[in-house]
């Protein structure tokens, strides 16, 4: 497993503001629980769960009890190689580097989930889609809301400490709502990417702006929605824009001067490898947006990061070729923003299936995985060293592709090229899945997905480009109106991929899943259902009806020896603890 | 910058001239962002009658609104048919506002940046509101057949109104079809009796949610053994919404239902040539696009 690999590194870090006044002597507190934690798991392998989980739980009591009071201590970079070590906090979009959305916290388990009950909620009174994924660190919650909101709460009631609102230009161009995913977190710093595509960096007492930089032009169709991603002293971002022309790219900053340390274009230029497969000058205009946050493998220090559609995104006249990188895993040296190699998922894609799903770091045995349930509804297993590809299995219906490569790769159906009279397709453009996040549960070894169950009909329609204007080249609605679109929490074993179980929804979610060693998986719907799930079966164990369609990912913290496992709906963010 | 939004508004020691300062420059941005439509929205089609520009249009239609109207802007599955009179205003400048600032109470959005979709210029917008007035002058301007006839069906013989209500009489077992003759085509409309199961008629719209409840048919067995038919009025995983043949409304959790059966059929009988000939069939819609008109 992953955790096993980074505690090496891991020994004896000893955070001073724990002080260890807990037992009058120093000691690595959130190290040791995070190995009693994992040791309950194990045991409850041997059937032996009740003494560890009990002294778990007591033990994270304790903990969040001594840091109640403090709550100053700064994330370093260590802290951030170590998340699964201090699980009561959350300390990064997906919650760990390797992407997995699952925490060892398990207070809430199969047992009692059913008593589960909402212990506060805070109104943004935003409209528009939530989709923030809060960070909480030593008893304060960091999240964002539309319209480039930022606030930080009292993670046991919710009550506000700060709230930022970036005043936003009125000429910016977000191609699917005014949302914003998440922050990241350094020192004393949270750093925002912003509509206008900004990167700021806030501090975590005031909300104050320290440092403010525009990664480009917004006008021109770029925008920033994605939470960054912090290694070491860096903060990485990508942005957004495949439906105005862009030239994608992922930078990198210096968390102390939001000075700019490198930058990867994720469409190479003249004369660069891969420059050969855009035609004419469509490299300059072709999309391949980054808006997804990677992940990181400190063992081999390199980052993972996904790119969406080449533009325009639905109509492939122009710009003949491969097209990459877009619609490609992309693995990168943090340091320098050298590419190590890149696996493109969809090739010349004409149907808008952006690549922009987490990908998912595995470790089996030796083998060194990424997994990722593209939005194009195959599900990839890949070499994490190599970027070879080892299996493409569909999860979802799909009739875009029906044969592969030599490689393995799936390739695009000739009829499945969208026509001005209209071609049914599936996935649709909104795909067999989307940005929400998969979990990956190191104890069931699944890996759950939201999948859609939708197709459309792709039409063509000539667009010239201009500057700063919607350049998508086609039109798409769904495929036969007499049809139910509906949806699924998938249950994959990435050692078959095959689906193990799946629990249907009405319609298709945006939801994305959490998973903990609790033995849950947690996740939203859209007719406004949260709900706790046994990961083993899929069978519902708890549920709360937010009122809205949920479009976030779930994620889970502790304080005061309590657990909380927290969703955005609506206008909403909702924590929920046991009574 | 507005750093503080306008609930930290509240002036608390030696920042408040500046939380003032920057509360006003907030309260400029937001009269601003109100008050854009005087600004930006013009009230006079630059483009009227140009055919070149309709074609261009038809391409903006397409990009931006098919998805709801169709191809052809014939109505589909969500949005309604644009060819004929238009329920919001059937002017340039009605049908520009109604583009550029979505209509309020309806799953219609903002074309801008404030809206869902990707976002359309306003010269973008003239172009689609060019393409639907040409798609006007070609459709048929009134109804073949006897809209006085096809009240006394929709009342009478026909049974119609023992399950839709039309400007606020009759039943609400099936949909209000009070304006579904303005916003759908002669040929969905013509679907929709024929064979009703074809395409389900949608029910409630929910902000934020995806897709719409459909009017699907259900049948429950209760805890106690009562049977019960109808239709869906709405549900989730959990609970369920319904009315049965009788109008009556019932409100269900789903694991205590001894059964739960679901049907993608309308409750509604297919209208057939025998029950309606195709002359009762026009008389029928006749009516419901006069009272739609209205």
């Amino acid at each position: 497993m992953k955790s096993a690999l980074s505690s090496k590194r891991a020994k004896s870090r000893f955070l001073p503001s724990l002080g260890m006044t807990i037992f009058g002597q120093p000691v690595n507190v959130l190290g040791f629980l995070g190995r009693l934690t994992a040791q309950a798991g194990k045991r409850r392998d041997l059937g032996m769960t009740i003494p560890g989980r009990v002294a778990a739980t007591l033990l994270v009591g304790m903990v969040c009890l001594g840091l109640a009071s403090v709550a100053s201590a700064q994330v370093t970079a260590q802290r951030l190689l170590d998340s699964a070590k201090e699980p009561q906090n959350w300390l990064m979009y997906s919650g760990d580097y390797a992407g997995h959305r699952y925490s060892v916290l398990e207070q809430v388990n199969t047992k009692n989930a059913s008593a589960l009950v909402p212990k506060w909620a805070y109104q943004t009174m935003a409209g528009g889609k939530f989709e923030t994924t809060p960070l909480v660190v030593d008893g304060v919650l960091y999240a964002t809301g539309a319209d480039d909101r930022a606030f930080a709460l009292d993670a046991r009631s919710g009550r506000p400490i700060w709230q930022y609102q970036r005043a936003l230009p009125a000429d910016i161009r977000p191609c699917c709502g005014r949302v914003n995913r998440g922050l990241a977190i350094f020192g004393d710093k949270v750093f925002l990417g912003t509509l206008d595509a900004h990167v700021i960096a806030l501090d975590t007492k005031t909300g104050n702006v320290v440092w403010d930089v525009a990664a480009a032009e917004h006008s021109m169709g770029y925008s920033i929605t994605l939470a960054p991603l912090v290694i070491k002293d860096l903060v990485l971002i990508g942005v957004s824009g495949g439906e105005y022309g862009i030239r994608g790219f992922i930078d990198a900053y210096d968390e102390a001067t939001g000075a700019r340390k490198w930058r990867f274009y994720t469409i190479p230029a003249p004369g660069e490898p891969g420059h050969d497969t855009w035609e004419g000058e469509s490299w300059k205009i072709g999309g391949a947006p980054a808006w997804i946050t990677g992940t990181y493998d400190p063992a081999t220090n390199t980052t993972f990061w996904t790119t969406g559609n080449p533009a325009p995104s639905n109509r492939g006249e122009g710009r003949a070729g491969d097209n990459l990188y877009s619609n490609s895993l992309l693995a990168l040296d943090p340091s320098t923003g050298k590419l190590k190699w890149h696996f493109q998922f969809t090739k010349h894609d004409e149907h808008d299936y952006d690549a922009t799903q987490i990908p998912v770091q595995v470790d089996d045995g030796d083998r060194h995985l990424i997994m990722q349930a593209n939005r194009n509804g195959f599900f990839y297993v890949i070499d994490r060293a190599s970027g070879k590809l080892l299996s493409a299995t569909p999860y979802g219906r799909v009739t875009w592709s029906n044969s592969k490569d030599a490689s393995g790769v799936p390739i695009e159906r000739k009829e499945a090229s969208p026509t001005l009279a209209g071609v049914p397709v599936c996935p649709g453009a909104l795909g067999a899945t989307n940005w929400m996040s998969p979990t990956y549960d190191p104890q069931t070894k699944l890996f759950y997905v939201s999948a859609r169950e939708q197709c459309d009909i792709f039409s063509t329609a000539p667009q010239p480009y201009e500057a700063g204007h919607a350049f998508y080249g086609s039109a798409y609605f769904p495929n036969d109106d007499a049809q139910p679109f509906w949806g699924a929490l998938r249950a994959i074993d990435p050692a078959t991929s095959q689906i193990k179980w799946e629990l249907k929804h009405l319609s298709p979610s945006w939801s994305g899943v959490l998973s903990t060693a609790g033995g849950l998986v947690f996740t939203g719907d859209a007719e406004g259902n949260f709900m706790a799930l046994d990961a083993a079966t899929g069978k519902i164990l708890w549920h709360f009806q937010c009122g809205a369609s949920v479009y976030a990912s779930p994620m889970t913290y502790a304080m005061d020896g309590k657990q909380y496992v927290a969703i955005a709906a609506g206008s909403t963010l909702f924590a929920f603890g046991l009574p | 910058m507005c750093r503080s939004n306008l609930l930290s508004l509240i002036p608390t020691g030696r920042a408040m001239a500046f939380r003032w300062f920057a509360g006003l420059v907030c309260l400029v941005f937001l009269v601003f962002l109100v008050g854009n439509r005087p600004l930006f929205a013009q009230e006079k089609n630059p483009y009227a009658g140009d055919a070149k520009i309709a074609k261009v249009g038809e391409y903006q239609f397409r990009l931006n609104c098919a998805f709801c109207h169709g191809l052809g802007a014939r109505g589909g599955g969500r949005g309604p048919d644009l060819t004929r009179a238009k329920r919001h205003g059937s002017s340039d400048a009605e049908i520009f506002h109604n583009i550029h600032d979505g209509i309020a109470g309806t799953a219609m959005p903002a074309a801008t940046n404030g809206g869902i979709g990707v976002g359309m210029s306003d010269e973008e917008i003239w172009q689609v509101v060019t393409y639907i007035r040409s798609l006007e002058v070609k459709a048929p301007a009134q109804p073949v057949g006897s809209a006085a006839h096809g009240k006394q069906l929709f009342n009478g013989a026909a049974g119609c109104s023992g399950c839709h209500m039309v400007e606020g009489k009759g039943g609400r077992l099936g949909p209000d079809l009070t304006s579904v003759g303005a916003s759908r085509s002669t040929e969905y409309l013509v679907e929709s009796l024929r064979n009703p199961s074809r395409r389900l008629a949608q029910g409630i719209f929910e902000p934020m949610k995806e897709f719409p409840q459909e009017y699907v048919s259900v049948s429950v067995v209760t805890a106690d053994g009562t049977k019960l038919s109808g239709v869906v009025v709405n549900e989730d995983q959990f609970t369920l919404q319904m009315l049965d043949t009788r109008e009556q409304l019932y409100l269900f959790e789903k694991e205590k239902l001894r059964s739960l059966e679901k049907r993608r059929e309308s409750a509604m009988p297919a209208y057939d040539q025998k029950t309606l000939s195709d002359r009762d069939l026009q008389d029928l819609i006749a009516y419901l696009q006069t009272v739609g008109a209205q």
